[in-house]
């Protein structure tokens, strides 16, 4: 049997414990142990971003770290975002700039986009499209969710 | 057609507006519903041994330490599934000549390409399953491999299926008027150039994936499945598995994109099912980023020798080309692999009076990915043919690159008329969008400052692209040749007791917004709150049966379908109504949900009213009235084989001449697809669109060694547009609605992917011309165009 550990981990403010073989990585974790499958994954080599999400205050490419690592961190997935605040504008923000298609990139994104904006980025737009450079998104190309990003930035989207 | 009045011709909320997407909420707040996001009790997953080299015999394959490995549940053979899945070959009947050999969802005996299925491991875990596939022991006697489609044909080429003789699998030739007198004219200049288009592939982000449970009580089969078209794909399960239709059920919930990357018949994913139904237990497979690059399939994989005459005033005189495309060891299942080539032929230079043409495609095997159709297909290759020979036509008589276009355009009033190759051209708008473009652009202020920039040593270039798009496509597409394929679509609305409406559709949602649209047309037509209108798509057993999305058929036919069956919905509504009130019904309409007196008067009754008195108190009405509050309508495209748009894009492009970056700084885009249901999402398919097609003509390609290995199997290796690197994208639009239909819309998924590598390309030539360069192989990366410079690489 593959080699196991125990760990305990905060996952959106939840305190989880669970047994994990080693070479499972967190974000493999958080969908298939935890069922929190709105972090996804495209490519598993760190290059997509799908996986992005945030490991003690910090973004994170969930399919670069091993749940190991994660014994004893506080973790937000995109189903730990809040309703309101930043998080809220982001999201009322792409919905109305149609900054998603298929989706499957938009949880990295707004974890990539929040860092952008509670790090106190401005709505500059070559910046936002260089912090947002390590997120692939095949359906959008990517204006819209500059504008959703800048939006929210400039106060004109509301939770 | 007849009919209630253009619902949309009056005030509506909906249909025109840019509503927002109700399911946008929902995928943000991470609850998408993605294959891989499913469990099933007692799920197994699946992982794959798939062949290491383009060609070979399989000498021995031993799967006994394999069955040993911890977690381990099965090991399939492609020998196993002989007399399981019937064998199926990629061919239609209207494609006359097309020949491929049968195919099986593993390899038995030869591998053909690198990445090919060999056998497959069933495990608790996917981790477990490939520490067995590991442990598999397959020995291969190589073969030489027929890699190059420009010598596939060569005598001396290996031939990938012995009984053909050749690798060649189709070729077409159009000929039309006297190419070889009018090439002898006089006073026309002739250009002659060498076009290369190297191989794509979709890179959806969510890669395929599919869940499949198989209930042997009921001999049901039940896929999850990540694709477009689940009436075409309950179809070939049935068959290859010899099963009844309606025992198999095919859903598609969220789609992570798809490109028409997941609308054929892959190995991978028929062996699952199969052993699904071999084990009785669900299997789950989803594609690694790996086994993406290496076995969705790709696209493009053009060289074309292409030559035009123009006379002295700029006009077409001749269009001439051979193109020869590579497809891999067969004919992909069951849309073949000759359509993009025939596209080519049906499209090259279709935006323009061209009184001579001439075009031979040879669609060749080769030991690589199958090639398919994906996103736009054959479009990029026919627009950069064409409209890359105007630009250098253009510019050998000195002449402007809009007006050679003006010059050769179908008139906008020339319609309806038919294309050099043939096909049925109506309701289309190149003169207007071209000058809608070139006054979007503020052309001659953007010479200026080439002009300017120039002197300082940058250099700049700007490139067009006139074009059409296939869309709304008609029987004629696939249904005719035999393809398993539906080209109607129908859609069924239902009102319920507490007035909420109910639509359920074929056509599918892969993030076009394609639910929103039904919602939009359906709210709009009906007279109902938008909120109240819920859309089911993607299921088999519940939906009516269609085609599903692809070749931006969703809006036009779905929508159509839809529109439809709300009008048929509001008569039902209003003669019921109408016995209720004691009235007539043309003197009742529908308004925010309730029915009021026609011409915008008061609200008489809600809807909710209306049908719990047919629902709970039927005894209220005279007893010879048989109330319905549901109704299905189903629409195909008769008049016209496809319903053709057209757009007019431009690009401005930098190049570094020192290190043969492009950038691509500005990007323009009108768009014609008839009615927008919704602006919106109408200019967010048409940005994407553009990104794809930038990706295409500067970054993306599947590089290949000699023999047969894929060399670019990894993000950071097969490169896609990133936020970065992406300029901000103008779009605007006219409306000639199509007459196919009331709704009137046409297509816009794919013209943006379609335009936009003609477009940049012109704009990097039109920048390296000055400097005595040009390029025409895509993508144009940096290495590419200091070659063309004369510069080596770094
Ligand atoms: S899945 Fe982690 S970066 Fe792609
Ligand atoms: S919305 Fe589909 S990948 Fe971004």
């Amino acid at each position: 049997m593959p080699e196991t550990r125990d760990i305990t981990l905060t996952v959106n403010g939840e305190t989880v414990t669970a047994t994990v073989p080693v070479r499972l990585n967190l974000v493999d974790f958080l969908r298939n142990s935890l069922g929190l499958t709105g972090s996804h994954v495209g490519c598993e080599h760190g290059v997509c971003g799908a996986c992005t999400l945030d490991v003690d205050g910090a973004t994170t490419r969930g399919c670069l770290m091993l749940a190991v690592q994660a014994d004893g961190c506080t973790i937000t997935t995109v189903e730990g975002l809040p309703a309101h605040g930043m998080a809220g504008a982001l999201r009322a923000a792409f919905t109305e700039r149609n900054a998603l298609q298929c989706g499957f990139c938009t949880p990295g994104m707004l974890a990539s986009a929040l860092e952008y904006i509670g790090a106190g980025g401005a709505a500059d737009r070559t910046a936002i499209r260089e912090h947002l450079s390590g997120n692939y998104c095949r359906c959008t190309g990517y204006q819209s969710i500059v504008d959703a990003v800048c939006d929210v930035i400039e106060g004109r989207a509301r939770a | 057609m007849s009919g209630p009045k253009l619902s949309f011709d009056q005030p509506n909320r909906y249909i025109g507006q840019p509503v927002p997407r109700a399911d946008a909420q929902r995928l943000l707040m991470g609850r998408g519903r993605f294959v891989d996001d499913m469990q099933a009790p007692r799920m197994v997953h699946a992982a794959f041994l798939r062949s290491p080299v383009a060609h070979g015999r399989i000498v021995s394959l031993d799967v006994a330490a394999a069955r040993r490995m911890p977690g381990v549940v099965a090991v399939i053979t492609g020998a196993d599934l002989v007399g399981v899945v019937e064998p199926y070959v990629g061919v239609l009947s209207h494609l006359a000549g097309l020949r491929s050999a049968p195919q099986m969802p593993m390899a038995v005996g030869r591998v053909r390409w690198q990445g090919e299925p060999v056998a497959m491991v069933l495990a608790q875990s996917r981790a477990e399953a490939e520490d067995a596939v590991a442990e598999i022991h397959l020995d291969l006697e190589d073969l030489p491999a027929a890699t190059d489609m420009e010598r596939a044909l060569d005598p001396d080429a290996p031939v990938i299926h012995p009984e053909f003789g050749s690798n060649l699998a189709w070729t077409r030739t159009v000929n039309v008027g006297d190419v070889d007198a009018a090439l002898k004219g006089q006073d026309i200049t002739i250009v002659e150039r060498e076009f290369r288009f190297g191989r794509h592939t979709g890179v959806t982000l969510e890669a395929r994936a599919t869940l499949v449970e198989y209930d042997p009580a009921e001999d049901q089969l039940t896929v999850l499945y990540s694709g477009q078209a689940p009436h075409m794909m309950q179809f070939i399960f049935a068959k290859h598995f010899g099963m009844l239709e309606e025992n198999v059920r095919v859903i598609s919930q969220d789609v992570g994109g798809s490109f028409g990357i997941k609308i054929h018949t892959y190995g991978d994913e028929i062996a699952a099912a199969a052993a699904a139904r071999m084990l009785g237990r669900p299997v789950k497979f989803v594609a690694d980023r790996f086994e993406s690059f290496m076995t969705d399939i790709h696209a493009r994989d053009h060289a074309v020798r292409g030559r035009m005459a123009v006379g002295r005033a700029g006009h077409i005189v001749a269009l001439d080309f051979d193109d020869v495309t590579g497809i891999g060891p067969y004919s992909m299942y069951p849309r073949t692999s000759a359509i993009e080539a025939n596209q080519v032929l049906n499209l090259t230079g279709a935006p323009y009076v061209v009184p001579n043409y001439r075009a031979t495609s040879k669609v060749v095997f080769q030991n690589k990915t199958l090639m398919c159709q994906y996103r736009a297909v054959g479009h990029p290759i026919a627009m950069a043919i064409c409209d890359g020979l105007l630009e250098e036509a253009a510019a050998a008589i000195g002449m402007d690159p809009v007006e050679i276009r003006r010059r050769n355009l179908m008139r906008d009033d020339s319609y309806p008329r038919t294309s050099a190759s043939g096909m049925k051209l109506d309701d289309l708008s190149h003169q207007k969008a071209l000058e809608k473009l070139v006054e979007m652009m503020d052309y001659a202020r953007l010479r200026e400052n080439q002009a300017r920039l120039r002197q300082q040593g940058i250099h700049r270039g700007i490139g067009f692209v006139s074009m059409v798009e296939v869309t709304n496509p008609s029987p004629m597409f696939y249904g005719i040749g035999g393809a398993p394929i539906a080209s109607q679509d129908g859609a069924t609305v239902r009102l319920d007791a507490g007035g909420g409406v109910h639509v359920s559709s074929s056509v599918t949602e892969q993030g076009q917004g394609t639910n929103a649209i039904l919602q939009q047309i359906v709210a709009g037509v009906l007279g109902v709150d938008i909120a109240r209108v819920k859309v089911t798509t993607g299921d088999t057993r519940t939906t009516p049966y269609g085609g599903g999305t692809w070749a931006s058929r969703g809006a036009g036919i779905g929508g159509e379908a839809a529109l439809l069956a709300a009008q048929a919905l509001k008569e039902q509504v209003l003669d019921v109504a109408a016995v209720i009130l004691q009235t007539q019904a043309d003197k009742l309409d529908v308004a925010d949900g309730s029915v009021v007196d026609a011409g915008g008067g008061a609200a008489r009754m809600t809807l909710s009213d209306l049908a719990r008195t047919v629902y709970y108190r039927g005894n209220e009405l005279p007893s010879d009235m048989k109330p319905e509050l549901v109704a299905t309508r189903h629409y195909r495209v008769t008049d016209m084989p496809f319903v053709f748009t057209n757009g007019a894009m431009a690009a401005e492009v930098e190049v570094d001449v020192e290190t043969g970056f492009v950038r691509v700084v500005n990007f323009w885009a009108v768009e014609d697809c008839g009615r927008v249901i919704n602006p919106r999402l109408v200019d967010e398919q048409v940005r994407g669109g553009v990104v794809q097609g930038i990706g295409g003509a500067l970054y993306e390609e599947c590089l290949y060694s000699e023999d047969g290995q894929l060399l670019t199997t990894t993000m950071a290796d097969y490169l896609v547009p990133m936020a970065a690197e992406m300029p901000d994208i103008h779009v605007a639009h006219i409306e000639t609605p199509t007459k196919t239909s009331i709704l009137g819309a046409k297509g816009a998924g794919e013209a943006g992917t379609g335009g936009a590598p003609a477009a940049v390309m012109n704009a990097v030539n039109d920048a390296l011309r000055p400097l005595g360069a040009s390029i025409f192989q895509m993508p144009m990366t940096p290495a590419r165009v200091l070659a063309a410079l004369g510069r080596a690489g770094h």
